[in-house]
């Protein structure tokens, strides 16, 4: 049975449309990366696998359950860290995990244990002891992801958990979830706006703009859409008619321009480089630059949606 | 196979209660106004007005009238009334960390209630202090100790039926300037009544407007335990305003909580 089912979700706010009938299978054990820009809809999908959200369309299932109908049950079934690690900072650690354990049933030296349990799966110390507002942001997701951890979910769900976080903290935190995976096979739903993250972490990914799921694969699957090869022209004056002779070079499987690059995709980018060069100086154009590369999932996201990832805060309407 | 089951309802309240109180512990000096303000005004009160009240008792047939028996209540209602944990509700609003707590299966009503039980366990404690200031000054109870016993959950029980202002605002706004202001709406319920002075030095509008005020006939019942007894009437008449205001103020509380958890 698949871990997490939507059918053509939506979600609307007043006449903004964030979720715009999207459709997803997440199997069990997989790491699933949701990947997409601010605002793209992130967020809101996972508000509404969450319970936190009603959809004003379609359904979605976690566990086989309906998000809307057996909200109580999913709720018993899914782990979740919300963007920003939001925990009460008059608490220590251990109160916060304590807390979180007993509202969901766990009681004296079963809950002792797992708390001890977690805190060795997330190696906080033993500043667990302090009180939150004393912790390093990377502290807090540790802790955050810790307490969402407790009961053993069958489903997590990770909002964006690296945004904000220092490169060695972001590390941390993908092998976490690489060790979540592989140690307790968890079914980790992860939404990010780093191609980086997507591409390093899940098995599958889905890419979202503007509500929509534009792109689903995996990582290499993507990448190989766009072919083997990528030649990335940054050029001041990118027209129709230079897609199009570009288009029409051998070996090239696809171009598309955003901002002022030139992205060609190839089978074989070497072969293809002299071509493109000669037809560009035959229309009076000339690069500023020119690069030649494996293709990534930003190459992916150009090529479905015709514009670049800009990583930044995500700015999804709230409630 | 996930281990969580469902608490429930009483368990969720504890969780939530134990939390609340903890973090009332850690923050002692948010009580500092609770008790300053009462104790300032019981002061400047009886310091004022002593003399004057008490010939105006002596004029009118009653040269006992004890002014500092007379104002404990009053101090006692400014302690008490608009100390809650609502403040609390709105740095989990804007953290997040509400959103937190409603992805576990928690009741939603033991959010609330629980921060409620530790509104109560407040408001019984600043009771008690304002209380051991009155008796230092020399105010005894004519009901005795269990008197002084239903004087305090009168006073808890009015403090908490309050709570439901600031927690409404809270629930709405998620707004900290909002529920600060939130004092405001206890003016009216504390001067438009015989916070100063009996009913019948009121001049007439304020003494009319002091009959639709739940205020009056709470002080009139806090005051009998001190200087009649059990006066059956009067306590009748305070706990029915204690339950109306609670009624009115737990209506809105829990309907805004309903609004501000609701998925749709």
């Amino acid at each position: 049975m698949p871990a997490i089912v939507t059918e053509n979700l939506s979600r609307r706010f007043g006449d903004e449309v964030a979720v715009d009938g999207v459709d997803l299978k997440v199997e069990t054990g997989e790491i699933y990366g949701f990947l997409g820009p601010n605002g793209a809809g992130k967020t809101t999908t996972v508000r509404m696998l969450c319970t936190l959200l009603t959809p004003s369309g379609g359904r979605a299932t976690v566990g086989g359950l309906d998000v809307v109908t057996a909200a109580d049950e999913v709720r018993l079934r899914i782990g979740v860290a919300l963007q920003e690690a939001s925990l009460d900072e008059k608490q220590t650690g251990r109160e916060i995990l304590d807390l979180q354990g007993r509202l969901y049933g766990m009681r004296g030296s079963a809950l002792t244990a797992r708390i001890d349990a977690v805190l060795e799966f997330v190696e906080i110390g033993d500043a667990i002891d302090r009180r939150v507002g004393t912790y390093s942001g990377g502290m807090k997701r540790r802790v955050d992801l810790a307490s969402s951890l407790l009961h053993e979910p069958e489903v997590l769900f990770l909002d964006e958990p690296t945004t904000g976080l220092d490169p060695v903290s972001r590390a941390a935190v993908w092998e976490e979830v690489r060790r979540l995976n592989d140690d307790l096979d968890v079914t980790i739903f992860l939404t990010t706006q780093y191609l980086e993250e997507a591409d390093a972490l899940a098995d599958r990914v889905g890419i979202i703009d503007a509500g929509r799921i534009v792109a689903e694969g995996t990582p290499e699957e993507l990448k190989r859409a766009v072919g083997n090869d990528v030649i990335v022209v940054n050029i001041d004056q990118i027209d129709d008619d230079l897609i199009s002779a570009v288009s029409t070079l051998d070996g090239v499987t696809d171009v598309s321009a955003g901002g002022a690059e030139l992205v060609v995709s190839a089978i074989d980018g070497a072969s293809v480089v002299n071509d493109l060069v000669v037809t560009m100086n035959g229309m009076g154009l000339r690069a500023n630059a020119l690069t030649l590369r494996t293709p990534t999932l930003d190459d992916v996201f150009l090529n479905a949606t015709g514009h670049r990832i800009v990583s930044g805060a995500e700015r999804e309407p709230q409630r | 196979m996930s281990l969580a089951t469902s608490s429930g309802a009483v368990a969720d309240l504890i969780t939530v209660a134990r939390r609340a109180l903890r973090s009332l512990l850690r923050e002692p000096e948010a009580l500092v106004p609770a008790l300053v303000v009462p104790m300032f005004f019981y002061a400047v009160n009886i310091g004022a007005l002593q003399d004057v009240a008490e010939s105006f008792g002596a004029r009118f047939g009653d040269p006992d009238f004890d002014f500092k028996a007379f104002q404990l209540p009053v101090a006692i209602i400014f302690a008490v009334t608009g100390v809650s944990r609502a403040s609390v509700v709105v740095t989990d609003i804007q953290s997040g960390y509400l959103d937190k707590l409603l992805v576990t299966p928690v009741r939603r009503a033991s959010l609330l209630l629980g921060m409620m039980v530790a509104d109560f366990a407040l408001v019984f404690g600043l009771s008690l202090l304002v209380s051991i200031v009155g008796f230092l000054v020399g105010v005894r109870f004519e009901s005795g100790p269990l008197g002084l016993l239903a004087f305090l959950l009168m006073s808890s029980a009015w403090g908490l039926a309050f709570t439901g202002f600031p927690y409404t605002i809270a629930l709405r706004t998620g707004n900290p300037a909002a529920v600060n202001s939130s004092f405001i709406i206890f003016f009216p319920f504390a001067f438009l009544t015989s916070s100063f002075l009996p009913a019948e030095a009121l001049t007439s509008w304020l003494r009319a407007i002091s009959t639709w005020n739940p205020v009056t006939y709470l002080l009139a019942g806090l005051r009998s335990l001190i200087t009649e007894g059990w006066v059956a009437e009067d306590l009748l008449k305070a706990m029915a305003a204690i339950v109306v205001i609670g009624a009115i103020t737990f209506t809105l509380a829990f309907t805004s909580l309903n609004s501000r958890v609701s998925t749709g």
